[in-house]
């Protein structure tokens, strides 16, 4: 048996999947009837309707002929890392980690790590440019959030500020 | 007249120096965000949504509001200078606005557009002041079966008319209501798919989703694709004024698509985008004068009718939104997220229990519409110059501010990982070409229909029938049905997957 198409066996597949996770989930609260509905009622229908979608959703691709077999392609791992780990890494440095008592290292230093770490998921990023850009957003961030927002944030590192 | 006093009161509200001001900035960052192609009103307002804590509610939904409609205008000229669409909802203004901008009628390209975008904005004004107060008079009458039958026809309704596969639509959309559902659920106070973590038991953060897959996501799929050659027409502006034949041949291609996006707007599921897509379909059907420049290689029916028509859908689709609680697309659903965090619920009873906030949003949208066409057309050289930002400057930066908008919902960086989640879970949803609008329509309704579903059959002890013995109720869920079996008939799915591949 072929894939047909190879966007909708993997769609249908995690429809399938994440449907009857939430549905096995869901039985293990209570579930109830039509007229006293439990917490489980409303999920377990839906992820048995999610479920099935899927499941025709993967039939079909197992048996409707598409032109170029509808190939997901490659998956790009340069941005998907550098973009993610951009995120992951300001919301460390911005508010500490306390787990691995790493201290907060603040809104203004989070910053350029963030510009430095996104800007490598393009190739062909060139330092210089991107210290100006980081700069900017930092001045930028400090005058709009903290300033002019007011919003709460560790704007410098803990050890700093103590 | 009520309608004259209504507006009356809304004017007053929208004209106030500091509404005026909130409007104008949402007009600017919606025609800012819609020049750069990349990224669009729902990252945008996503983005936004913590920062408008601070403020009144009125001023907070005004500038939301004006990002939307706004994005529509700054969306046209990217698509005629340099045949992106800076919006989805200008995909079709590529065709015949870039042509123009080729023969060096850029300057009457932007004109009709934006002209057309100022009608359409006009009427749709008007029509949500004249149709809302009996809408909401309807909406009294609902009650939980009603409710959730009307919940399912804007979910249906958001499938059969979006683009792309109908049953991945379907799933995302269930997809979309079971994580609505995580958290604690009222009734019983059962924390649902929590796995004991604490943050999870208050549900997964709309705002946080929402950028995760539509600022990250996108991003990241931006990125993956090879640097578009972009070709700029920064020079060739100039004679802005269409002549007396442009306007001759375009008058009418705007009227009938500000009628048009009027009535798909309020449709659930309906927009700019799919107005747009009409209106096209249409001006290419309608004859014209002989010896018009052809479809496709520069008419101006073709820019006009497309950009009244996305900007009146635009508008329109507050409607469901303002009079019934119900949002009918993803921008829609980002406003529910607004009017919840001012402690607004939305639905008919806004009305009447915040009429100042109602009314006042409505005259700002007129008061924008205005604002935009001086901020597009004789400002248009500014705009240009913004197109020539790479885009290295800006993922960056987009990252930075949703990773600063998220932390600052609850000050907890528990959302900014979240975030880090979705963005990856939406860059799959893109390889797998499963649109990520229908879920975030589905997360909002998720917790509301399975309080109505709860609610109707309570009253009815248990029976389902009641779905179908309340007559309101029976025929909105007719019209599901219909359009369930409209859009599955061989002849018209055929038509309906040509509508949308049309490039």
């Amino acid at each position: 048996m072929n894939i047909k198409s190879q966007k909708d066996f993997s769609a249908g597949l995690m429809f399938m999947g994440v449907g009857a996770a939430f549905a096995w989930g869901a039985t293990t609260y209570n579930v109830g009837s039509g007229d006293r509905m439990g917490p489980g009622y409303f999920p377990l229908m839906l992820g048995i309707l999610m479920a099935l979608v899927g499941a025709v959703i993967t039939f079909k691709a197992l048996v409707i002929e598409t032109i170029d077999g509808d190939k997901i392609g490659k998956w790009a791992w340069r941005p998907l890392f550098y973009i993610i780990s951009a995120n992951v890494v300001f919301g460390i440095l911005l508010a500490g980690l306390r787990s691995i008592h790493l201290p907060a290292f603040g809104l203004i230093v989070a910053i350029y790590a963030l510009t430095f770490i996104a800007s490598m998921a393009q190739a062909g990023w060139k330092f210089r440019t991107t210290l100006i850009l980081a700069t900017a957003l930092a001045v930028g961030s400090y005058l709009v959030f903290v300033l002019a927002l007011a919003l709460q944030f560790p704007v410098w590192p803990e050890f700093i500020t103590g | 007249m009520d309608l004259i006093a209504n507006l009356a009161l809304g004017f007053g509200v929208a004209f106030t120096p500091i509404n005026l001001l909130y409007a104008l900035v949402g007009c600017l960052l919606g025609t800012l965000i819609g020049v750069l192609p990349g990224i669009g009103p729902a990252a945008t307002i996503a983005m936004l949504l913590p920062a408008t804590y601070a403020l009144p509610p009125v001023s907070a939904l005004i500038m939301l509001a004006g990002i939307y409609y706004g994005s529509q205008y700054g969306g046209s000229t990217t698509a005629i200078l340099v045949n992106l669409p800076g919006e989805s909802s200008s995909v079709v203004t590529c065709i015949d606005g870039h042509q123009m901008a080729k023969k060096g009628r850029a300057g009457p390209a932007l004109a009709a557009a934006g002209l057309g975008s100022f009608f359409a904005g006009c009427v749709g004004t008007v029509m949500i002041a004249a149709f809302a107060p009996a809408l909401t008079e309807l909406a009294f009458k609902f009650g939980p079966a009603e409710y959730f039958a009307l919940m399912t026809l804007g979910l249906i309704g958001a499938v059969v008319l979006a683009s792309g596969s109908l049953l991945k639509a379907v799933g995302m959309i269930l997809l979309g209501l079971l994580l609505g559902l995580v958290g604690t659920d009222v009734n019983s106070g059962v924390a649902r798919f929590s796995f004991d973590v604490p943050e999870l038991t208050d549900g997964i953060g709309f705002v946080a989703i929402a950028m995760g897959i539509f600022g990250y996501g996108e991003i990241i799929s931006n990125l993956a694709q090879r640097e578009i050659h972009r070709e700029v027409f920064t020079v060739k502006v100039q004679g802005l004024f269409p002549t007396k034949q442009d306007f001759k041949d375009m008058t009418p291609a705007v009227l009938r698509g500000t009628v048009l996006g009027c009535a798909l707007g309020i449709l659930p599921g309906g927009g700019a985008l799919l107005s747009a897509f009409a209106a096209y379909t249409i001006e290419k059907k309608v004859k014209g004068r002989p010896g018009e420049v052809p479809f496709g290689q520069g008419n101006i029916r073709g820019v006009a009718g497309p950009e009244a028509a996305n900007n009146a859908g635009a508008q329109a689709s507050f409607i469901p939104l303002l009079t019934l609680g119900i949002p009918s697309n993803v921008v829609m659903a980002l406003m529910v997220g607004a009017m919840t965090i001012h402690n607004i619920q939305p639905g008919p009873q806004v009305m009447t229990s915040n009429p100042e906030l109602f009314w006042g949003l409505i005259a700002s949208m007129w008061l924008g519409n205005a604002m935009l066409v001086i901020l597009n057309l004789p400002l248009i050289g500014l705009w240009i110059k913004l197109l020539t930002v790479p885009y290295r400057f800006l993922f960056p930066a987009i990252v930075l501010f949703c990773a600063i908008g998220v932390y600052s919902t609850n000050n907890n960086t528990w959302d900014i990982w979240i975030v880090g989640i979705f963005g990856v879970i939406g860059y799959i949803f893109y390889k797998i070409g499963a649109e990520p609008a229908p879920l975030l329509l589905g997360l909002i309704l998720g917790p509301m229909m399975e309080e109505n579903l709860r609610r109707a059959l309570l009253l009815s002890r248990g029976d389902w029938s009641v779905f179908v013995t309340r007559p309101l109720s029976a025929s909105l869920l007719a019209v599901c049905a219909l359009l369930l079996v409209i859009v599955l008939l061989p002849s018209i799915k055929k038509k309906r997957e040509e509508a949308f591949i049309e490039d």
